[in-house]
This record gives C-alpha cells, structure tokens and sequence, in this order.
C-alpha cells in the first residue's frame, strides 16, 4: 500500500489520507467529533473492512460529511492506495 | 433539470431541496480527469443513500470511448439510477451499445430493463441524426441539446438571442415529437442576466421543448413560472376537456366551446395544459376527474 489522497476541505465533504499501518488507526479531525466522533470512524473502518482491508493509517479531516460521502471518499482513498478497483455494494 | 456536479458532495446531498423536477448528476465535463474515480463512488454511494423522493435523478456519464464509460455505467445501473444521460451522442449506434452496456449491468443484478436513456446531442451530425437517435432504443426517454459543444462544432457562437441554436432545436423537438419521447433544451450559463435567461425559457417553450437544463436552483422558479400554465389558460382547458367528454357522452363529434368550434388539436392542446397544470401542482387529478 502506498500514501494516496481523497476528498476536499469544502463543506459537506470530508478528506481521507491513507497510508501505510498496523491495525486500523483512524486519527480524526472534525468540528463535530464531540458528537459524531465515534460514528464517523466507525463509518471510516467498517469502510475498509469490508474492502478486506485490515492495516492501515488512515487521517480524516471532516467538514460535514454525510455517511455515503465518508464511504465514497474512503473507497476512492484506498482504491488509490491499492491499485486495486472494487465496488462495494 | 438541475445540473450537479458529481464531485461535490456538499450540492449532492442539497440539491432536491430547491425543489427541480430531476437532477443530473454531472461525471463528465464538470469533473477533473484525476477526479474521475471518485466521482464515480460519490455518485454511487449518494445514489444509494439519499433520499431524493419524487425527484428523477439522471447521471450525465462519460463517452464510452473513453477509459471512464463503461466504469460509469456500472456504478450508476448498480446505484439504482433512472436515467443515464450520454454525452456528445451522434449515431444510433452509440445508443445501442450503450443500451448493451446498461443491459450487462442489469442482467448481473437481477433487474432488466428499468434504466432509461437520454442522448444529448451537441454536434452537427448528432442534430442530422437526431430521430435515428431518438428512436434506436426503446430506453430512450428524451433528447437534449448542448449547446456549448454544438456552438463550437458549428464554428460558431452563442448568443443572447439564440439565433445560431435555431434549426436545432427545432430538429430536436421535431425528431422527439416523432420518436413519442420528451425533449430538454440546453443550460443557460449566465446567472447574473435572468431577464435574457426568462426570454430564452419562453421561447423553447414556444418551440415545443418539454424542459429547460438548469445550473442553479435559482433558475427554477423562472422555468416553473413560465412553464406553469395560468389559471386562465387551466379554466379555458378544463371547459374545453369537460365539453369534450359531455359531447363523447351523447355521441356528437364536433363541439364549441365560447361559440368557437373545438376538434382534436384543440383538445390535444387542452389536455397538455391539465397535464402541465398537474404536473406543476396547480390543480390536482382529482379536480380534472
């Protein structure tokens, strides 16, 4: 797995880095983590689990996001990371 | 119809709240080549989950002759989309593989059929070919023109009047009219000019257009207020329908109306109106019933 990027810093939207890891570590940085916190990584893991990845780094910076961008965004962040192109349905 | 861009998921999730009879989820020109791929899942994924209610939701997908079609396709027919909206169209034969495209996709999900067609015709030659387009595939639900490319094609303009879009929109309207198909006019790009943009409205909705492209949710009231017939033109229907049914009912052919003789073009008109008059949500079903 190599670093890869995606999503934006613009309201609704949220941005994933993804890289390299033991485990899935998800630092996240949101103006509702208070209360969305636990949720949002929970969208971000299960994300990636079900992609059957199990070791990565991964850093959110949230502006808003609603539960289907997170996934999108998180999908494309690690089909770059990968290489490997899969739909999650 | 509302134009989305479909990497924007802050106007995604926002966009039927204005209200747009359906929105066009944008994979095309209004995303970055590097953008494509997560376009495709944003589109995807907010398909899937938003609720958009009533509204039709239509996804503009890229050329299948590019790296970026087929992918599309896949993503939008396993979302669950109404209406795949392919771009620069030319041939029939465009249609029809991706008609096949669609078919793959729907085949290996388990619901054949349900994905519908709309070609945007933006050349000189997609405009010369447009009822061959319009009818080569029983998904076709419409045709759209888009006129920036069209412009370009025909080594042209556009212009506030409109005088270079002429014989396309009226090709358009023409070959959706004869294909039994609905026809969507293009965007009108300056948001700070309504009054050219009102007048525009009004006159592809004199040439026959069933709707107009729109960029932003402030151009809708312009299309609904223009589109909506006023209550004169709804009472002078309703007469003409209520006429109609009461002469069907004692077996007489030609009726009048206000001393004026109504026959069927009359009555093909009057029943567009109710039709729009619902549609707009200015009368019910149950008054014209």
């Amino acid at each position: 797995m190599k670093e890869a990027i995606a999503g934006t810093l613009e309201s609704g939207d949220i941005m994933i880095t993804i890289g390299p890891g033991e485990g899935l570590e998800v630092e996240l940085q949101s103006s509702v983590a208070a209360q969305f916190g636990r949720q949002i990584k929970a969208v971000i893991t299960d994300t990636l689990e079900g992609l059957g990845i199990k070791d990565a780094h991964v850093e959110a910076i949230d502006k808003g996001a609603l539960d289907c961008t997170i996934r999108a965004r998180v999908t494309a962040a690690a089909v770059r990371a990968t290489g490997k192109d899969v739909w999650k349905d | 119809m509302m134009f989305v861009p479909g990497n924007n998921p802050g106007m995604m999730a926002d966009a039927h709240i204005y209200g747009p009879d359906s929105i066009m989820l944008d994979l095309e020109d209004s995303v970055t080549m590097a953008e494509k791929d997560a376009a495709r899942l944003l589109v995807h994924n907010a398909l899937k989950t938003i609720d958009y209610g009533s509204t039709e939701m239509v996804v503009r997908i890229n050329p299948l002759n590019t790296p970026y079609g087929k992918k599309d396709v896949e993503a939008v027919v396993k979302a669950g989309v109404d209406v795949i909206r392919m771009p620069k169209t030319e041939t029939a034969e465009e249609v029809q593989e991706l008609e096949a495209e669609i078919l793959k996709v729907e085949t290996e999900i388990g619901r054949v059929g349900e994905t519908l067609i709309m070609a945007a015709i933006e050349s000189a030659l997609g405009v010369v070919n447009a009822y061959a387009i319009a009818t080569a595939s029983r998904r076709m639900m419409g045709i759209a023109l888009g006129a920036e490319d069209y412009s370009a094609n025909l080594k042209t303009n556009r212009t506030p009047g409109g005088a270079e879009l002429l014989l396309a929109r009226e090709q358009i309207v023409v070959a959706a009219r004869a294909a039994g198909i609905a026809c969507f006019d293009t965007v009108y790009s300056n948001l700070d000019d309504m009054e050219t943009f009102r007048k525009e409205v009004e006159l592809i909705k004199t040439l026959g257009f069933d709707g107009k492209s729109i960029i932003n949710p402030r151009q809708i009231e312009v299309v609904n207020s223009v589109f909506t017939p006023t209550d004169r033109e709804i009472t002078k229907a309703r007469a003409v329908v209520a006429a109609i049914k009461e002469a069907q009912a004692k077996g007489s052919g030609v009726i009048a109306v206000n001393g004026k003789m109504v026959d069927r073009p009359v009555v093909l008109r009057a029943e567009r109106t109710i039709a729009l008059a619902i549609a707009a949500g200015v009368i019910s079903e149950e008054e014209v019933l």
